[in-house]
């Protein structure tokens, strides 16, 4: 009897609501969607506006979408961002050249190789050694590059899918990716957030057995990877959810900056690997896959392919790597030792120690100003970019010839490409909004740094 | 502010006077942007460390000349050609050409910003369709040209990328949008407006995008310190870190 009181109650009422200068605001939390409407149907005004987010579990993280709709149609759409802003660019003015990288990989952290990479190749071009990083090093960061861009594509498939309940998919998506990560823990001891790469080269070599775990791991992948054709390319439900939503042609990209699978959904094959290489991409063999279609459904088809092409270049790195040196060989910017796993579980070099305590002050000297003070980047500014899985990813580095940057701006292609979320969605349907949404593959981690 | 950008050693130094810009090709050097005093950073309290009188002046990469080598030749080229046919002197427009580790960089007087990326955007031979962005610097000591826009074009079709940069001073903290040539500029600008306060004449919604509504300052230019801010949100207060209740 109580609740049929609470449930009329409800009906009349269902949702709280205050008086605005704007007009009646009602808090929804729960409850039932269609009680909501007719009550908002009873105000004269038919314009109802829906904060989705910041904490909803469609909106990738963070992110506030205000949606004006009409009935099930979504008439103005913005974004409201900032809610995972980290200051990760002003904190990297505080800390020196090598210390960044543990800030940078945090951006996007679903891309972290990317990012470490994309500083690190600025910071070497203040310093003029591009030339001089180890081939090993090179190779091992592009082999890290394309296993992450498997990891970052396998986790918008996998929660785009989800998105529009297909679980199934996010299963696939999450379990595959659990392989890439535990490859990461082995070779960097951690499954994200790396600081991996560093300037003039890398951390660490690849410990051992990362090659043999390299091999196994391509073995099944190629197993794995049709099954999402299977599951999903021909799925007619898939497919009804994700053509011709999201929809953006070469125009809008090329104003809206739009970079990375939304571009090439709209037929144009940029890719900075092919068109701007870095690290050495022009000697790999990879195609650069586009679509006509515009839409969610030819962006979920290039990140497919992209990710068999991944699998194409990891399989060449693991054919060029040859023994050798992973940091540049001036003792003035690497760090002075190789650190090893010793026998108390923590990395230093028992070697490299006996070293500077027992016999050489200078080199005592030298590893304390170089790790405590960091060396010094003689002034001027760099731009260096790189294919993120998202787009392109710039990192514009300024130095004033000090031992810490002066001044990292990172353009993440996250930030840029959701601009084109108001594109994509006004005129569209309240659902199709999630879809397109998930096509952009925002991470706010690298929106908002 | 050409006038203003004319103060630097790196382009009055063929005694042209400092209201004229210095014409190309002139004995230009590096560019002082700065001076360090000391050598830890401290900045208050004794420096007991014995190198508190070492002087370091902070130079950027100066003024190039010709032949700039690789596309860049033929990109100044073709983007003077293009302003003189709009009858735009292109001493006027373009301050300074930088060239230094194989990057382009055009200093570019801030009232033609927007013509010169308009030529650069629609010049068939130019074509920089791209552009990524706005990357705000706060040079405080840089008199009269503190805060610096820096903006990187990339051509598709040539498979270039030019940099351009524009300053303004502090005082007069102008800069015109780029958002009537490239869209994507709109929370580019949004957000060097909000970290730097430079403010872009002519863009369409010039709010602050990361930090609340109501945020004070610009957090991102060097005379605002990193930690110790009360958090200020919709009028509620929270003490800076160092300031909160402790339990130890």
């Amino acid at each position: 009897m109580n609740a049929q009181n609470a449930s009329n109650g409800a009906s009349s009422n269902p949702a709280a609501s205050r008086e605005t200068t704007e007009g009646t605001v009602y808090t929804v939390t729960g409850g039932d969607w269609d009680e909501i409407v007719r009550s908002a149907a009873k105000a004269d005004d038919e314009r109802i506006v829906v904060n989705m987010g910041p904490q909803h579990p469609s909106t990738h993280g963070v992110l506030r979408l205000i949606l004006e709709i009409d009935g099930e149609t979504v008439t103005e759409a913005r974004c409201g961002i900032g809610y995972l802003h980290t200051g990760i660019e002003k904190n990297l003015e505080f800390r020196n050249w090598t210390q960044g990288t543990t800030f940078v990989t945090r951006m996007d952290y679903l891309t972290p190789f990317f990012n470490e990479t994309a500083y690190c190749l600025g910071v070497e071009k203040l310093l003029g050694i591009t030339d001089q990083i180890p081939d090993r090093a090179t190779v091992i960061r592009v082999l890290l590059m394309e296993l992450n861009r498997l990891s970052s594509h396998l986790v918008c498939i996998a929660t785009g899918g989800m998105e529009l309940g297909a679980t199934t998919i996010m299963i696939y998506g999450f379990r595959d990716r659990e392989l890439i990560l535990d490859i990461f823990e082995l070779i960097t001891g951690l499954r994200m957030n790396h600081a991996f790469v560093r300037p003039g080269g890398l951390a660490q070599d690849l410990p051992p057995g990362a090659v043999d775990q390299l091999r196994d791991f391509l073995k099944t992948m190629k197993k794995n990877l049709p099954e999402y054709d299977k599951l999903a390319t021909g799925n007619p439900i898939f497919k009804a959810r994700m053509q011709d939503v999201g929809y953006l042609d070469l125009t809008g990209c090329m104003a809206l900056g739009a970079t990375g699978p939304i571009l090439r959904s709209a037929g144009l094959p940029h890719d900075l690997r092919k068109s701007d290489p870095y690290c050495g991409y022009e000697t790999y063999e990879f195609d650069v896959p586009t679509t006509e279609s515009c839409d969610s459904y030819g962006r979920f088809l290039i990140r497919l392919e992209e990710m068999r092409q991944s699998l194409r270049i990891v399989e060449q790195c693991l054919e060029r790597l040859e023994p050798g040196p992973v940091m540049v060989a001036d003792k003035k910017i690497a760090w002075p030792a190789q650190l090893a796993m010793g026998p108390d579980g923590l990395g230093n070099s028992l070697d490299h120690i006996k070293n500077i305590m027992g016999t050489s002050m200078e080199a005592l000297i030298h590893h304390f100003k170089l790790v405590t003070e960091g060396f010094r980047v003689p002034a001027g500014q760099a731009y260096a970019a790189v294919e993120s899985p998202k787009g392109e990813l710039g990192v514009h580095v300024v130095s004033d010839g000090g031992t810490r940057p002066y001044r990292v701006h990172f353009r993440d292609p996250s930030f840029t490409n959701l601009q084109a979320m108001a594109a994509m969605c006004e005129g569209g349907q309240v659902a199709d909004v999630i879809v397109a949404v998930a096509s952009i593959d925002p991470v706010m981690g690298g929106v908002d740094r | 502010m050409s006038d203003a950008s004319e103060t630097s050693p790196a382009t009055d130094g063929n005694g042209n006077g400092n209201n004229v810009p210095a014409p190309r090709g002139s004995a230009g050097g590096p560019e002082v942007i700065g001076v360090r005093k000391g050598m830890f950073g401290a900045r208050n309290g004794g420096d007991t460390s014995g190198y508190g009188g070492l002087v370091r002046t902070v130079a950027m990469p100066g003024e190039s000349h010709r032949p700039y080598g690789s596309y860049f030749d033929e990109v100044v080229d073709e983007l003077e050609g293009a302003l003189e046919e709009q009858d735009l002197l292109p001493e006027n427009a373009i301050e300074k050409v930088v060239v230094d580790r194989g990057e382009l960089t055009l200093h570019i007087a801030r009232e033609h910003l927007v013509r010169v990326a308009k030529t650069l955007r629609d010049d068939p031979a130019l074509r920089f369709e791209l552009c990524t962005g706005v990357s705000g610097v706060h040079f405080p000591e840089d008199r009269s040209r503190e805060l610096h826009a820096v903006y990187h074009l990339r051509s598709i079709t040539h498979g270039r990328v030019v940099r351009l940069e524009v300053t303004a001073p502090d005082a007069d903290p102008h800069v015109p949008s780029l958002v009537s040539v490239y869209p994507t500029n709109d929370w580019h600008e949004r957000e060097a407006y909000d970290f730097f306060g430079l403010v872009f004449d002519g863009h369409p919604a010039l709010t602050r995008i990361m930090m609340p509504d109501d945020w004070q300052g610009f957090p991102q230019r060097k005379d605002y310190p990193l930690g110790g801010i009360p958090i200020e949100y919709k009028g509620a207060q929270i003490p800076a870190p160092d300031q909160r209740r402790s339990y130890s």
